[in-house]
């Protein structure tokens, strides 16, 4: 089968590398980072840290280059989806293509380029340390299940599933991924803004009681989003943000958000929080917390154009 | 009769009225730092900007080396009231003390260092400080006085007549309430956002087309310090929201107090504004989730300094 992996920074890397490892997988690796693309094809991609992996595979930055391919695999930030997949999307007109992005609304944006989509929430991370080379920083699973405006087939799924456990990269795939996406989703919408709105590592966000009840309010509103469309979570957020705030496992770790505000980065802002406030906007769910911090965030973002 | 200022505090708007009214009265000022104190006394005061005015002032970083005064302007930051008031303990009995603090309960504060007749002060001026001996008057909007517990409207309208000989605006209020509520939910609402934003006082904060956009958030900050207010049976003067849009749309783009000293690194105001904001809403029993989120989040970008 050939995959072809939608942007190919950190999170895509992981799945470009280890499924080029495997003999019955072709992978394409499409990326706007021209050095980046120049690295993997001279050298190939290397992944250290968690895993030492070197993936063979061929990269571009012009889309106009890809085959046609089975699967996509969209690993971009998510303020990138739509630009990504319009370019693309002439792969996939006989694939299934899977978001394994962060936030929520990466499917519909996808489903408007692609008639078979797959909704998917991975945990892995890491960082390119240079083109061509990403650290491995944490193994995680992936959960794939189809997306129900317009799923992929059950068989298409599950190859896809198959394929990445088997290179490594532990894959579930399930009838209802809603549950594993919803988790995440409000997990990192309770903690990333207060990271980066005070600058604060997770732990030092928890043990302030305000912002823990800060946090513990926009978990709240996230799961009345999330029960309004009748999705029962997997896990407690609660419990996710007690034990990631315990010295031996998160304390220390700056949220993705903070580290992209420390470097002027543009933040998910508007598919973690936004995206809350846009679901609960359309069930009748109100979200003035979520509302709030994404005003913040977003302010924070204009801020940098006035220096 | 007033012959005597002394200011307390020589920030932007202590070094604004030092160097106005230096122009009709005596001028003493108290600096926190000593070489502050010594540049004023080598180099006096420059007022630029609306003014343009030179001072000569006695400045002094020490209580002990200020004479008498009858009119001691309290201008000192909020974060620094306590210890300020305290060095002024059992001295200058003869002395009105006014207040111009943001937020609520700097009067209190004084009053537990000294029986001094007091008044309530807020000012809207501003000013940019661009050295110790020169400041830029920026707005010249009013300062509003009002008395404090049993001090005469009198001593207020005395007041008020010395500060407008000297080229400032000002207006005595009978009730100084109203006034000093609508500016405090301007400024729990409006530094709050800038500190944690970075944003100066522009359009944004007046933006409404989307649920995400700034003034959606400004305005709902807004509403709940207004029902503080009615709780608290206070019945405000101008509307907060009318006084953030006249701000934003005379673009001037001023730059809160807040939003200086967390980029500073400093303490800042957030006790006495957001603080005595939230404290009040606990006493009234209204509640007030974004505003307790905005202090929380303030508090919490303090903590992130050390």
């Amino acid at each position: 089968m050939r995959v072809c992996v939608v942007g190919c920074g950190a999170v895509g890397s992981l799945f470009a590398a280890n499924l080029a490892g495997l003999d019955d997988v072709e992978v394409w690796a499409y990326d706007l980072s021209q050095p980046h693309v120049d690295a993997i094809n001279a050298n190939g991609l290397r992944l250290v840290g968690a895993g030492d992996v070197t993936g063979r595979l061929q990269a571009t930055a012009d889309a106009s280059e890809l085959p046609a391919c089975d699967f996509g695999i969209v690993a971009t930030k998510a303020m990138h989806t739509d630009g990504a997949i319009a370019a693309t999307a002439h792969a996939f007109t006989e694939g299934a293509v899977a978001s394994v992005q962060n936030g929520v609304g990466n499917e519909e944006v996808l489903a408007r380029h692609v008639r078979r989509v797959i909704r998917g929430t991975t945990f892995p991370a890491g960082k390119i340390l240079e083109p061509g080379v990403v650290q491995w920083d944490v193994k995680g699973d992936t959960t794939l299940g189809p997306f129900e405006a317009s799923p992929a087939t059950d068989g298409e799924i599950e190859r896809l599933a198959e394929a990445c456990t088997r290179a490594g990269m532990p894959t579930q795939a399930v009838a209802d991924a809603r549950p594993a996406q919803w988790r995440k989703v409000i997990f990192n919408a309770a903690t990333n803004p207060v990271g980066a709105l005070t600058g604060l590592t997770h732990g030092r966000v928890c043990e302030r009681a305000d912002l823990r009840a800060l946090v513990s309010s926009l978990v709240a509103e996230g799961k009345a989003v999330a029960a309004a469309q009748g999705i029962t979570l997997d896990a407690d957020p609660e419990e996710l943000i007690d034990h990631a705030a315990r010295p031996d496992v998160a304390y220390e770790h700056k949220a993705s958000m903070l580290q992209d505000v420390e470097a002027r980065r543009l933040t998910e802002i508007d598919f973690l929080n936004g995206g809350i406030g846009r679901f609960g906007r359309e069930l009748g769910v109100p979200t003035p917390l979520n509302d709030a911090v994404t005003a913040l965030v977003k302010g924070l973002e204009e801020s940098w154009r006035l220096s | 009769m007033i012959d005597r200022v002394c200011v307390i505090g020589a920030g932007t708007i202590g070094s604004l009225f030092a160097g106005h009214l230096a122009q009709v009265v005596d001028v003493s000022v108290l600096t926190r730092r000593s070489e502050h104190a010594d540049t004023l006394n080598e180099r006096g005061l420059r007022v630029t900007g609306r003014s343009d005015l030179a001072a000569r002032v006695r400045a002094a970083s020490s209580p002990d080396s200020l004479s008498d005064f009858d009119l001691g302007i309290i201008a000192c930051k909020g974060t620094d009231l306590e210890a300020v008031v305290d060095s002024l303990a059992g001295r200058f009995a003869g002395a009105t003390m006014m207040t111009v603090q943001n937020g609520l309960g700097a009067e209190a504060v004084v009053r537990r260092h000294g029986e001094w007749p007091l008044l309530s002060a807020i000012t809207f001026m501003s000013g940019t400080r661009h050295s110790d001996t020169e400041v830029e008057y920026v707005l010249d909007t009013p300062t509003w006085l009002g008395p404090y517990e049993d001090t005469p409207l009198e001593r207020a309208r005395e007041v008020v007549e010395l500060i407008v000989s000297a080229g400032l605006q000002a207006e005595a209020f009978a009730d100084l309430r109203p006034a000093q509520w609508s500016k405090l939910i301007f400024n729990a609402t409006v530094n709050g956002v800038a500190a944690l934003t970075g944003l100066p006082h522009d359009g944004h904060f007046a933006a409404e087309a989307g649920p995400g956009d700034l003034g959606v958030l400004v305005r709902g900050l807004m509403d709940e310090g207004k029902a503080v207010a009615a709780a608290a049976g206070v019945s405000l003067g101008e509307d907060p929201w009318e006084m953030n849009v006249h701000a934003t749309q005379r673009g001037s783009a001023h730059r809160p107090s807040m939003l200086e000293d967390v980029e500073a690194r400093r303490p800042t105001e957030v006790e006495s504004i957001n603080g005595a904001l939230v404290r009040e809403a606990e006493q009234a029993d209204v509640p007030i989730p974004l505003q307790r989120s905005l202090y929380a989040l303030v508090r919490g970008k303090e903590a992130s300094y050390s």
